[in-house]
């Protein structure tokens, strides 16, 4: 069987992970892949832990990836990057927004946010990327740009053209936002090498 | 033809539009509800919300008898509800054919258990079918119409969490054309199931069965895919993906009718074989009725009955682990982050002050039933949707005086008028003594904001009459209907201790819409902010459990409450929660 290849996507609820896998899940399907991709919806929504799982390659069986198969994991927030190094395989590769939000028992001051996170997992994983996801969006003129960033700085790990992620992104984006998005997008490109 | 990639959902929506379904009626419940979210698109389906599973199915019954075809959707647990008109139609049959969607949720991602309703499939005495991925969502739609009228059954389509809420790709096709005219039909000894009349059905719906069993084991639905080796596999729905993970190359018997089973096939299947294993998610519903065919196999001796499979859990389970090696946890203590109560959330103040009032609350199903987390923890059971009444009808019965008041019972408005206003029409006429608190934010928020017979909309959003709660409530008998704004913390802890000591049946309204509405009728509020010379650090705001209060232990001088500006909505409880006057609002 040829190889499929595995991108598991974690955050919080209410970050916009699914539209993201969305997104790259569409990219993945014009390039002749068969793509799978799988998420939770609603209780964990408010809030919670969220992941989305987008497989693809000649032929995908599960729409989930098999425990510690994923070669790239992408987070959108540290803790919740941290919190699936598991599912990611030896050698994989992880991309991660630098964001901080504090789950309720940090919250309420009863346990700390981990500290280095980054130098932790930087210091486990071979290939590890931080994006500064909110300083670029705003640096494009709109904070709520962050998941175009994000998925900017993705498509440098995939070996496909930028336009065929422009044209999807084109698709999903209102037409009065589009300029920063395409601007978000860019700088997101241009944060990871 | 078009490819798309499509949602088990989606691909069940885009199927009933191509089978010519004419209504579709349904009560959304996770993971069914995009189901009827999408089929909005096809206007030419009538779609609509149900204020419960029985009433969704009953409007779908009523659709085939004048000879529509008709599709019901509801969770696993809705079945529950609908149970009843599921098994006196499945003798009555069809006219127009009828599918009625369960989507199952092993795993328990957001339910209250994990049942396999593969067993209400043999239980009602109506055909099943369980679909892979998508494509066979779409195509066991359209399927489940024509067996639903060739064998004149109601025929049960099952998904999973993993099958509704996967994307895969889906080939569409055109609907068909040709379907017959609907019409006034009588014909009473087949739809009046009065004992005499339904004792003429049974058999010829053993019959049925029996047949389609028969000629069940020649379709293409159930199929065997030839492979290498002397083990072969049976297996459905989303365990067949997770059988080819671990088992790639072996032949494999992929069923997609698992009611009635493919007894011929199986047959002829195991006997090539020196060993069977049967894989499937949950109770062994195929390996119980392979075993009783005779047949020895490999199943839940090994294959987990809690939860749902994964590759891994599967592979475990039979002794084949990847070769892939994975990162390690990472070496330090990660904080768990279970869902929370949004920031502005009406339901928030309500339990401050059940807390405070030291209720013991009966709990009830919907955003709400987060009251029962830290630092709220203000529910005391949950068992179903509308349990919370007749639960506490039935506390304040048995308790003595002094422990009677304290119950509470508390209850979303969706959930109310699901099963929730017989419990309050038993509370009266029975002389029940508890309070009910409706906490009535206009919506059906915890599965996505779905309206309902209280929000004044329907699913078609067109304007609908809006149930007047406090009216409904007073035509069941309860004298005391108080209605409070839950975000006014002293009216609605006056109102709670107020009908809490009453001798009789009391029912609080705590009115404010959800945060998240998608109609444009939250009034915006400018966010609060701490100031920083008048906290003194006591953390009271902190017990608001509001996910934009943060504690930060380096400021002043034992540390200090902070509001994070952009979560903030400047709904006002750590405000009326602080006695030193330290929470002000940005616009003042
Ligand atoms: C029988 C059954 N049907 C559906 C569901 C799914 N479900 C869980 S909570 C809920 C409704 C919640 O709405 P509401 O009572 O208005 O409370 P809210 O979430 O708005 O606070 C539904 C439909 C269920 N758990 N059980």
């Amino acid at each position: 069987m040829s190889k499929v290849s595995n991108i598991l996507i974690a955050g919080v609820g209410g970050q916009g992970i699914l539209l993201a896998s969305e997104v790259l899940s569409e990219v993945l399907m014009n390039q002749g892949f068969d793509v799978k991709k799988s998420e939770i919806h609603g209780m964990s929504q408010r809030g919670g832990s969220v992941i989305s799982h987008v497989r693809y390659g000649e032929r995908v069986y599960a729409p989930i990836i098999p425990e510690g198969e994923a070669d790239l994991l992408f987070g959108f927030e540290l803790l919740e990057t941290a919190r699936y190094l598991p599912m990611l395989r030896k050698g994989g590769t992880v991309l991660s927004n630098n964001l901080r939000i504090f789950p309720p028992e940090v919250l309420l001051g009863k346990q700390p946010y981990p500290e280095g996170l980054e130098e932790a997992i930087a210091a486990q994983v071979d290939r590890f990327s931080v994006v500064d996801g909110l300083g670029l969006a705003q640096k494009a003129g709109d904070g709520r740009t962050v998941n175009t960033v994000l998925l900017g700085a993705l498509s440098r790990q995939l070996p496909y053209e930028k336009d065929c992620w422009l044209e999807v992104l084109k698709k999903r984006v209102p037409a009065k936002a589009l300029e920063a998005n395409l601007e978000a997008f860019d700088l997101g490109c241009q944060s990871v090498d | 033809m078009k490819k798309c990639l499509l949602s088990g959902n989606e691909a069940i929506a885009r199927g009933a539009h191509e089978a010519g379904v004419k209504l579709a009626s349904a009560y959304p419940g996770t993971p069914s509800t995009e189901i009827l979210e999408n089929i909005t698109q096809y206007k030419e389906i009538d779609a609509s919300w149900a204020p419960n599973e029985k009433v969704a199915l009953e409007v779908g019954i009523g659709a085939t008898f004048g000879g529509a075809r008709a599709l019901v959707t509801m969770k696993h647990v809705g079945v529950n509800v609908a149970a009843d008109p599921l098994f006196s139609f499945a003798y009555a049959g069809v006219r127009g054919g009828l599918v009625l969607v369960t989507a199952d949720d092993p795993e328990l991602h957001s339910s209250q258990n994990e049942q396999d309703n593969r067993h209400y499939a043999r239980f009602a005495k109506v055909p099943m079918l369980e679909p892979s991925d998508s494509q066979e969502a779409k195509d066991f739609t359209r399927l489940g119409f024509e067996i639903s009228e060739k064998f004149d059954m109601p025929v049960m389509l099952r998904t999973t969490t993993r099958i509704s809420h996967s994307k895969s790709i889906v080939t569409l096709e055109e609907p068909v054309t040709g379907l017959p005219e609907t019409s006034l039909k009588r014909d009473p000894a087949k739809l009046v199931m009065l004992p005499g009349n339904a004792r003429r059905r049974h058999p010829i719906v053993e019959e049925n069965l029996v047949k389609l069993g028969e000629w069940s084991s020649d379709q293409p639905f159930n199929r065997v895919e030839e492979g290498e080796g002397t083990l072969g596999v049976i297996t459905s729905g989303i365990s067949y993906q997770y059988a080819r993970e671990v088992y790639p190359d072996a032949p494999l018997l992929k069923i997609g009718l698992v009611h009635p089973l493919p007894t011929r096939l199986i047959e002829e299947f195991a006997a090539r074989f020196d060993k069977i294993v049967v894989i499937e998610e949950l109770d062994p519903y195929i390996e119980d009725q392979v075993k009783a065919m005779g047949i020895d196999c490999v199943g839940k001796d090994k294959i987990p009955l809690c939860g749902e499979l994964t590759p891994g859990r599967l592979a475990n389970a039979l002794e084949m682990p990847s070769e892939t090696e994975s990162q390690a946890p990472l070496n330090r203590d990660l904080p768990n982050r279970p869902p929370n109560m949004c920031p502005g959330c009406p339901h928030r103040g309500v339990f401050m002050e059940l807390s405070r009032a030291g209720a013991f609350v009966t709990g009830d199903i919907g955003c709400y039933t987060l009251g029962f987390m830290p630092p709220l923890n203000a529910m005391d059971t949950c068992i179903c949707m509308g349990a919370s009444i007749g639960n506490a009808t039935g506390l304040s019965k048995v308790l003595p005086e002094e422990e009677r008041n304290k119950v509470v019972g508390v209850i979303g408005d969706s959930t109310f008028l699901h099963t929730g206003i017989n419990g309050l029409m038993d509370m009266v006429y029975n002389k029940g003594v508890a309070t009910v608190v409706i906490l009535d934010n206009r919506i059906t928020a915890m599965t996505g904001r779905q309206d309902n017979p209280a929000s004044g909309w329907t699913l078609q959003d067109e304007r609908t009459f809006e149930v007047d709660m406090a009216a409904l409530c007073r035509a069941v008998g309860v004298k005391h209907v108080v209605e409070v704004d839950p975000y006014d913390l002293s009216a609605t802890r006056k109102a709670i201790l107020e009908e809490m000591s009453r001798d009789e049946a009391s029912v609080v309204i705590a009115e404010r819409p959800c945060m998240l509405m998608k109609r444009d009728i939250i009034e915006s509020r400018p966010p609060l902010y701490v100031k920083t010379d008048d906290c003194t650090g006591c953390k009271a705001c902190l017990k608001t459990g509001c996910p934009a209060i943060e504690w930060d232990a380096e400021a002043g001088k034992k540390g200090q409450a902070r509001v994070t500006g952009h979560l903030c909505v400047g709904c006002g409880f750590c405000r009326q929660t602080c006695k030193f006057d330290a929470i002000g609002s940005t616009d003042e």
